[in-house]
């Protein structure tokens, strides 16, 4: 068994996740070790060294991240932490803030030191009313062991942390519509450059790290960077959680080194595939990354080797379809959601997830006609790289997979004019 | 109120950013955000109510016309679908006796289908209010709709 390092704390019986728990298990021993013993810059080369990676979905290095936030400008910097956890698949960070809000803590309070920031937001998706609660709670607790606010542990650092509610919103998990959020105003993503860290929130420089992310910081100043650069692949540093969900036979959420291969995953931590059935197709990393075949499921979980197979590791969301699955009905269901979340800025993104949409729901529906494959594919070359954010091409790609991998069942429904898997969807009613 | 939304300004250097919290706190107090609320807030941030609707209607947790005392939210993305989030919406309807987008007449649910929860690895989820329900099937539906249609409060 691969040790765990997120997960430790929550794993151990009677673990409440409140401070003193938290402080028993070493807790906040590295924001004390960052704070004293530590220049921010420093903590910054400690965090590139470790090569850790940004766990939202990009896995861009978070300490190059850091490093471009402008030294010497007297505007306030800030950090913003990514709650917004809405990626299809993805239920990972929600149980981190859940079940052990104070490694989330620690993590913002070194982050915010790293980059002289003394305000800082939890940026937490709207639904997530539990998960903020718990959070409060923690903030206020930390607050009172001298953890956060004036002076912290007497290093003469000062951080505020602020939660900041969504109220519904996929896009707002882009950094930039994220601030615009923040800002009051509508999650229309920003265009870039400039970008977050020179021009960020509030026009001021800002670093916008995901939830896990952050959660690593703790562990890499306590541990050292040469600890975590040893577990995973020499690219991919750290361990990742997997939140495995779909037909599977134990869903939920796994700690595991970068680079597990996605079989011993699915098969053996997992449980494989639910009721004994066969793989048929697997998300690797969120709904907005491509689909993988049965044939690509050695591949080791890590950002390169994902992205030889075809797909991305994303934000390590795995959603398994076994043999029964109805791969147009599947595709239908992801443009309907991307046609649901598009903001609506960019014209090929409002209008091609609405077409992509329309067209899917008439071919699952038996009401395709012969030349709408083709329509298909030519509207995802045309949201392909043309707008301002990613949205439109996480829509375009996994419905050009789908169609790629799984062009015969396309064509069966427009041909036979009916989906020839309804009565094997309704297996699970 | 006042002093709730006090509390939050002093959290950000600048006013406006307190829109989506105070729209938060006036539908927990309300149910939902009514035009002359929005005036209100519109006033108290020194915003163009046009302004503060155009921020509200973006976001799909606010609400514009009243929902009933549970607000029912079935997500119907991809993990749900594939263990048949579809036959439970459509057990609710049966049992609500309402299409998906109603709210019952005694006003007690509004039923609505909604995207990606966040809670896939207990898939099919729906949320109540502020909770979530989790790993769903229709027996679990039908003791659900029960416990709330006995309980005295929202």
């Amino acid at each position: 068994m691969s040790e765990k390092i997120l997960f430790r704390n929550m794993d151990l019986p009677g673990y409440t996740g409140s401070i003193g728990d938290y402080l028993k298990q070493g807790g906040y021993q590295a924001l004390s070790k960052a704070l004293k013993e530590f220049q921010p810059s420093e903590v910054i080369e400690i965090v590139k060294k470790s090569g850790l990676r940004g766990r939202g979905g990009a896995g861009f290095p978070a300490g190059a991240k850091w490093g471009f936030v402008p030294k010497g400008e007297d505007k306030p910097r800030y950090l913003s932490c990514n709650a917004d956890e809405g990626e299809p698949g993805t239920f990972k960070d929600r149980q981190l803030m859940e079940r052990d809000p104070h490694q989330l803590i620690e993590g913002m309070v070194i982050s915010s030191y790293a980059i002289g920031a003394k305000t800082a937001y939890v940026y937490i998706r709207g639904e997530f009313r539990k998960a903020a609660r718990i959070l409060e709670q923690a903030l206020e607790e930390s607050y009172s062991r001298g953890f956060l606010g004036r002076d912290i542990l007497e290093s003469g650092y000062d951080l505020e942390i602020y939660i900041h509610r969504g109220a519904g919103a996929y896009i707002c998990g882009e950094e930039t519509a994220l601030l615009e959020s923040i800002e009051g105003k509508r999650g229309n993503p920003r265009l870039k450059p400039p970008f977050p860290a020179s021009v960020g929130l509030y026009g001021s420089p800002t670093v916008i790290n995901n939830v896990e992310t952050l959660c690593n910081v703790p562990h890499i100043v306590l541990r050292g960077p040469e600890w975590f650069a040893r577990i995973g692949t020499p690219k991919s540093t750290g361990t990742k959680i997997f939140s495995v969900s779909g037909h599977i036979e134990r869903p939920g959420n796994y700690e595991l080194p970068m680079g597990t291969p996605l079989r011993e995953l699915i098969y053996q931590h997992a449980g494989g595939i639910k009721n004994g059935r066969r793989l048929k197709a697997v998300i690797p990393g969120g709904s907005s990354t491509p689909v993988l075949t049965p044939d690509k499921v050695d591949v080791p979980l890590d950002f390169e080797s994902v992205a030889a197979a075809g797909s991305m590791l994303g934000s390590g969301a795995v959603i398994v379809m076994d043999e029964t699955t109805c791969m147009v009905r599947v595709a239908m269901i992801l443009a309907r959601f991307y046609h649901h979340e598009s903001c609506g800025q960019c014209t090929q993104c409002r209008e091609g997830t609405a077409w992509m949409h329309k067209i899917l729901k008439r071919v699952e529906e038996g009401r395709g006609s012969q030349g709408d494959l083709e329509l298909l594919l030519d509207i995802c070359d045309n949201m392909k790289g043309k707008t301002i954010c990613p949205l439109s091409d996480a829509a375009a790609m996994p419905v050009e997979s789908y169609i790629q991998h799984f062009r015969g069942e396309f064509e069966e429904h427009v041909r036979e004019k009916r989906c020839p898997f309804q009565e094997g969807s309704k297996l699970y009613v | 109120m006042k002093e709730k939304s006090q509390a939050i300004l002093r959290r950000y250097p600048d006013k406006r950013s307190a829109l989506l919290p105070i729209l938060h706190l006036i539908q927990e107090e309300q149910g939902r955000l009514s035009d002359e609320a929005m005036v209100a807030v519109a006033e108290l941030l020194g915003l163009k109510p046009v302004e503060v609707r155009e921020v509200a209607t973006f976001y799909t947790m606010f609400n514009f016309r009243p929902v009933g005392r549970y607000h029912i939210q079935v997500c119907h993305n991809l993990s749900c679908s594939l263990l048949g989030a579809e036959s439970l919406i459509a057990h609710l309807e049966e049992r609500l006796q309402i299409r998906a987008g109603e709210t019952t007449p005694d006003n007690l649910f509004t039923l609505i289908k909604v995207e990606c929860l966040g809670s896939c690895g207990t898939a099919p989820v729906m949320q109540i209010n502020d909770d979530y329900y989790e790993n769903l099937t229709k027996e679990k539906v039908d003791v659900i709709l029960e416990s709330l249609r006995v309980s005295p409060h929202g």
